[in-house]
């Protein structure tokens, strides 16, 4: 088994990878900038729209889903099974990476091409390739450039939103041997030259899915290169990664997604490419690969599902919360040092990877709400990520000085004389706490009120 | 019409300015304040924090604090929430204390909210003169829904020229136990909210939370800037007849 499926347990260290991208003002005016577009693109998008309702609706398509998941998954996987797709179930990383390599094996499929997927970033499956000697090639020209970089994404959507066009000049001429150019039309050429080499040499297409159709087996995929075209139709095998959470009713629900997905994630109204893909090639003439085989993966869905906080599957992966967030907005995705950034990411990291791991992500907010208001379905992010932090509380992962403050705190507010002391031992050392303690927050506070000493408050 | 006043752990701390001027402000419209004694903390800080037992004691202090049923004044949005949201969820495990905390919950107002809603104080005609400029707090628009309210008593001062902020809405980092935590990101928030103050070209900024307002402060201040940092109510307390400085 490849130890990389395994999830390390040291905590992720949040604030000194949010002090690095902190102290980088070119990643800040980057991530700036696309934010800030995406924000007021996605308020232009759903500008007199009945944004409430729909999200309304699709909050509680979501939660029907939910309370029947296994009952979805198992008619999705029949009526796939039933247009010609061969279906397996993973429940976790490892067996979902097993999965892939062994039909790419039995095909001795050495080179693969993939469209956008993060489900495959969350099981690692382009480490698990390389181990097994198969080279996968990104085909979004955002993971292209990630894929070159060494890097994972650093935003759901916008997967390279770290990068600007000067990185991206400096890379491609570096790794691509092209000569330097920032101009993006040019860049994506190049991108769109290389590429095309990979389609057409590539034995097997992986993809991941927006969401899965139950009532029909079908895959939707919501792209805008076209990438995601040619990876399910050039190659003979499409291989798709499907995690249960995608699933939704019947083809009667799309109208809903697809009027939410592309608005609240880059305020599109609709994605340059929509695919609904329904089993695999049938005869000479008509689309798609000749092989479709579809991994349903768990990977603590089904554990998340029976927790408290099972609301966090509503989550369509949209990014939105991320473009809200003011802490993703200084800091970029890498600093959550996990697969999925921003608001929805600290509390699935948490879920998925477990409190050890992932409890410095849940300190980074004000918990200021921003996440939960532009969430398409209404994922409660607030909640969750309280909901969390007593858990971490409950674990005793927070540093001892704060839990012996609080429980100091604690005694004071319920007896008003010993809190009126405390106020008047805290006022006399005020002065010189501050001082001892000015590069901490206590530098940044006000002075102790003079009027304070001469009047009784009450 | 009389009133509970509950004045805050910041404000009583730091701000007795502030104090002062919402006990004249409500006085001025006829309005007798009760300060029920023995007033602590309302558990924002540790409930926000994951310390749940802490502020369920915070919680139950208040409710024994707070009886009768004149309405309750708070003066801070997230304070307000933490009693009108969060108490009946904190008290969720035992039926009597979650009664009582919705029925009051029920008779909770922020300051800005009963300021409008109950004493139409922005038909009042008050004058006040500067340019003016207002940060909308989280707690406050986001779980209250109290967006319109402060704007509308702003709008309403004869002579002062209210400048909205380019991101009124965006959080400026305080966060409670956040600013404590993750120092360096609070401050840089702050900082960002405070270049925004400054580019408005207000002389004056105003919110509904102290928390907020004593981190913008400390930006402004590391500035230099003479932008003056003040609680609304403090504001409405200089526009009251004859208070004009």
């Amino acid at each position: 088994m490849s130890a990389k499926n395994e999830i390390p347990t040291h905590p992720i260290p949040f604030r000194a990878l949010a002090l690095r991208s902190l102290s980088d003002p070119e990643l800040r005016a980057t991530l700036s900038l696309v934010v800030e577009t995406f924000t007021q693109k996605r308020q232009e998008a759903l500008a007199g729209l009945p944004w409430e309702e729909w999200r309304e609706r699709l909050s509680s398509l979501r939660l029907q889903i939910l309370n029947d998941l296994p009952a979805f998954v198992h008619l999705f996987a029949a009526r796939a099974r039933a247009v010609g797709a061969t279906v397996h179930q993973a429940l976790d990383a490892k067996s979902a990476c097993e999965i892939v390599t062994s039909i790419l094996r039995e095909r001795e499929a050495r080179r693969v091409v993939k469209s956008k997927s993060m489900i495959s970033e969350e099981i690692h499956l382009n480490q698990h390739l390389r181990e097994q000697g198969i080279e996968a090639i990104e085909t979004d020209l955002g993971e292209y450039i990630n894929q070159l970089a060494g890097h994972g994404p650093s935003h759901l959507i916008v997967p390279a939103i770290h990068h600007n066009r000067r990185r991206i000049g400096q890379l491609f001429a570096h790794k691509l041997n092209v000569p330097y150019t920032e101009d993006p039309v040019e860049l994506t050429r190049i991108a769109r030259k290389f590429l095309r080499e990979e389609f057409l040499r590539a034995q097997a297409g992986i993809t991941g899915a927006n969401f899965a159709v139950a009532e029909t087996g079908s895959l939707v995929l919501f792209t805008n290169e076209g990438n995601g075209r040619l990876v399910t139709t050039l190659p003979p095998l499409h291989l798709a990664l499907v995690s249960i959470d995608k699933m939704i009713p019947s083809t009667g629900d799309l109208p809903l997604v697809v009027r939410l997905l592309p608005r609240s994630a880059t305020g599109q109204i609709l994605t340059s490419y929509l695919s609904v893909i329904t089993g695999a090639r049938e005869a000479a003439g008509s689309w798609g690969a000749h092989e479709l085989h579809i991994v349903l993966v768990d990977n603590g869905r089904s554990r998340i599902l029976a927790s408290p906080y099972r609301e966090m599957l509503k989550c369509i992966r949209c990014g939105a919360c991320s473009n809200a967030c003011p802490i993703y907005r200084l800091v970029g995705g890498h600093a959550y040092g996990s697969t999925y950034p921003g608001p929805m990411g600290a509390v699935l990291t948490a879920l998925l990877e477990g409190m050890e791991r992932a409890h410095p992500l849940l300190d980074g907010s004000t918990l200021c709400g921003a996440c939960a208001e532009v969430c398409p379905a209404k994922v409660p992010l607030v909640t969750l990520l309280r909901r969390l932090r007593e858990q971490k509380v409950e674990a005793r992962l927070t540093p001892w000085v704060e839990r012996a403050a609080m429980a100091g705190w604690a005694c004071a507010v319920r007896f008003p004389l010993l809190y009126r002391l405390g106020k008047v031992a805290a006022g006399v050392v005020w002065p010189v706490a501050k001082r001892i303690g000015r590069n901490t927050v206590l530098g940044r506070m006000p002075d102790f009120a003079p009027r304070f000493f001469r009047r009784r408050i009450w | 019409m009389r009133v509970q006043l509950f004045t805050t752990c910041l404000i009583d701390a730091f701000f007795p300015e502030t104090r002062e001027a919402v006990l004249r402000l409500l006085r001025h419209f006829g309005v007798e304040v009760v300060i029920p004694p023995g007033q602590t903390c309302c558990g924002k800080p540790s409930d926000s924090g994951g310390y749940t037992r802490e502020s369920r004691r915070a919680a139950v202090h208040f409710l024994s604090l707070f009886q009768g049923s004149d309405p309750i004044l708070i003066p801070s949005g997230s304070c307000a929430s933490m009693v009108k949201n969060h108490y009946p969820l904190l008290l969720g495990n035992d039926p009597r204390l979650r009664e009582k905390a919705e029925v009051l919950a029920g008779r909770t107002y922020e300051l800005s909210q009963f300021l409008v809603q109950v004493l139409r104080v922005h038909e009042a005609g008050l004058s006040w003169s500067g340019r003016i400029t207002y940060h909308a707090s989280c707690q406050l628009q986001r779980e209250l829904g109290v967006r319109e309210e402060p704007l509308l008593l702003l709008r309403s001062l004869r002579g002062a020229e209210f400048v909205p902020l380019s991101h009124m809405d965006r959080c400026c980092g305080f966060g409670g136990i956040f600013m404590a935590k993750l120092p360096e990101l609070s401050l840089a928030l702050a900082e960002e909210k405070a270049e925004e103050i400054i580019s408005s070209g207000a002389d004056t900024v105003t919110g509904c939370d102290h928390g907020c307002l004593l981190n913008i402060a400390d930006a402004l201040r590391r500035r230099g800037s003479k932008v003056r940092v003040k609680h609304l109510a403090a504001v409405l307390a200089e526009a009251l007849p004859g208070k004009q400085t």
